[in-house]
């Protein structure tokens, strides 16, 4: 047996180096974005330079980089705020008054994510292209609200359901309505769980790049098709490709680790609490 | 805690609250599946607009008589299966590393799922420009200096370059979900097991795993849905190439349907692919469908 307060470095050790190789790559592309383009291609690579910020410089001033980055936050934030206003309602009638047929709802909702998204490219591709929707902020927000509802349900149907049915009861005696009860007592009991489904829609929105990639070219373009955008040309801007990349996974990789303990409810479907 | 039954006269309001989810869901669901369907059995090419012709089968036997779409399903297997068996295994790996105790155990944790948080296309950039680019990458440079000469990765073994990448961003999802599902395991019962002299590894085979089985199905299952049509990776680091040979059944369609224009076979490929996620919903709403047993 360990004696207790005794530090195990040993397995410190391990689990650090396994930590940082896991980060490296992300790291390594952290550094490419504050070398000179010459440094970032260099061999051997190089681990000591000069830092410099032109190349964060370079990426705001152009004026597309912002244009991908707005549309992006519109999309994520357009998405969820959609996908939210569709769920909580949903939620609520499903956590608090349960039918015989709520279970089977919820996995109906379940199996419609399980639709792969290549199988309805087609026709997604053509519907959008009649309804004029292509390469609109606005047909990429309806799609991507769409995809992320299943999982917004679930997430807040599982926090709903630890609010105890009395306190809504008591609200229900003093004579409020069902929305009053939704608006004025459970919302503000479930802030934190709201906040943390709409933490993991903004960031699954944010980082989807199969309709983005399909369904925008220019103007509705966002930060994943902007960055896929930078496949082609060989180890010539590595060192400003690196500088928008970074700003592009910033927010969200921030986001991720503020609401990592919450989102395994939504991630998992239930199956860890 | 469960919501209890309501009150009968509040009842009424259930539908029209529900109703817009299920409706939104439903459309998106119906009519794209009834349109692949349609087109699937028609002769359609988007460069001979108006002149679609009924086809029947034959856009089935087309895509299923031609080796495209054999490679395409072996690749997509491959991939899945591989990264998969790459995602549990580490994944269940990492998580105990991280259930002990030792210092900046929470900074290792951030470090471990940061990479689930990146977005795909930079994961992809970053691993083919600056560490598997065979003249200026860094694996290339490390290669170099052992004397082993260059791995020309995507040239060379494509499908297993994607694995890479793909499960060095899904290992991380396995611990986001296990490592809890660790924590939640009750100490008294592995107090219990380390009194009676059970070892770490007896500790492991006997209680820890049993109780992760499943909460790694669920794992195995939602990565399945996301591997099944795994796009993006493949989009910027090969194009599916050299040739086919990492070309899957996602990429396959795209390539059907928005570069060659062909509707009739990019959907009935679609369908294929339909039928193939199926096959693996059917597990997944089992799995799931037990976490609700509650609500019957």
């Amino acid at each position: 047996m360990r004696r207790i307060g005794q530090v195990r470095w040993e397995l410190a050790i391990v689990v650090w180096a396994v930590a940082l190789g896991m980060f490296f790559p992300i790291l390594w592309m952290l550094l490419c974005s504050f070398k000179t383009e010459i440094a970032a291609v260099a061999t051997p690579p190089a681990l000591f330079f000069h830092p410099t910020l032109e190349n964060y410089h370079a990426v705001l001033e152009r004026a597309d980089y912002l244009a991908f980055a707005r549309n992006s936050v519109l999309v994520s934030l357009g998405s969820t705020l959609l996908a939210l206003a569709l769920a909580i309602p949903a939620a609520y009638s499903m956590a608090f008054f349960p039918t015989r047929r709520t279970r089977d709802i919820l996995l109906w909702m379940l199996s419609t994510r399980m639709l792969p998204a290549v199988g309805v490219l087609v026709p997604i591709y053509l519907l959008w292209r009649d309804l004029g929707l292509l390469d609109t902020v606005f047909g990429l927000i309806l799609i991507d609200s769409i995809s992320v509802l299943p999982i917004v349900v679930w997430m807040l149907f599982s926090f709903f359901r630890e609010v105890p049915a009395v306190i809504l009861e008591a609200s229900r005696m003093d004579g409020a309505t069902q929305i009053e009860e939704l608006v004025h007592v459970l919302l503000p009991l479930c802030t934190p769980g709201i906040a943390a489904t709409a933490l993991l829609s903004i960031i699954l929105c944010w980082n989807e790049a199969f309709w983005s990639l399909n369904l925008t070219t220019v103007k509705a373009a966002t930060l994943t098709t902007f960055t896929a955008s930078f496949s082609s040309p060989e180890g010539l801007f590595w060192a400003k490709l690196s500088a928008a990349s970074t700003l592009s996974i910033a927010p969200i990789l921030i986001f991720g680790w503020m609401s990592q303990r919450q989102m395994v409810r939504g991630l998992s479907f239930g199956a860890v609490k | 805690m469960t919501g209890e039954v309501a009150s009968k006269p509040t009842r009424h309001l259930h539908r029209p609250l529900l109703a817009p989810s299920v409706g939104a869901l439903f459309l998106w669901m119906a009519v794209p599946l009834a349109m692949t369907l349609w087109f699937s059995a028609e002769h359609y090419n988007l460069l001979r607009p108006g002149k679609t012709a009924f086809a029947g089968w034959e856009n089935y036997r087309d895509l299923l008589t031609h080796r495209a779409l054999w490679i395409a399903m072996g690749n997509t297997l491959f991939l899945v299966g591989l990264v998969l068996a790459i995602t549990l295994i580490f994944g269940t790996l990492f998580s105990l590393l991280l259930n002990q105790d030792f210092p900046g155990r929470n900074v290792c944790r951030l470090l471990i799922i940061a990479p689930f948080f990146v977005m795909p296309t930079v994961s992809a950039l970053i691993w083919k420009n600056m560490l598997m680019n065979p003249v200026f990458g860094l694996f290339a440079w490390i290669t170099r200096s052992l004397g082993f000469g260059t791995i020309e990765f995507f040239s060379r073994m494509p499908m297993l370059s994607i694995v890479l990448i793909v499960g060095w961003e899904w290992t991380p999802f396995a611990v986001l979900i296990l490592l809890p599902a660790l924590h939640s395991l009750n100490p008294e019962q592995i107090e219990a097991a380390r009194l009676d002299g059970g070892g770490p590894i007896a500790l492991f085979r006997y209680i820890q795993l049993p109780h992760l089985l499943r909460p790694m199905a669920v794992v195995a299952m939602i990565e399945m849905i996301f591997f099944l049509s795994l796009f993006a990776e493949i989009y910027v680091a090969t194009g599916g190439g050299p040739g086919l040979a990492s070309t899957n059944l996602a990429y396959l369609i795209f390539r059907d349907a928005l570069l060659g224009f062909d509707v009739g076979r990019a959907s009935a490929g679609g369908v294929i692919a339909i039928i193939l996620a199926n096959i693996v919903c059917f597990f997944l709403m089992r799995v799931v469908g037990r976490n609700l047993e509650d609500l019957r």
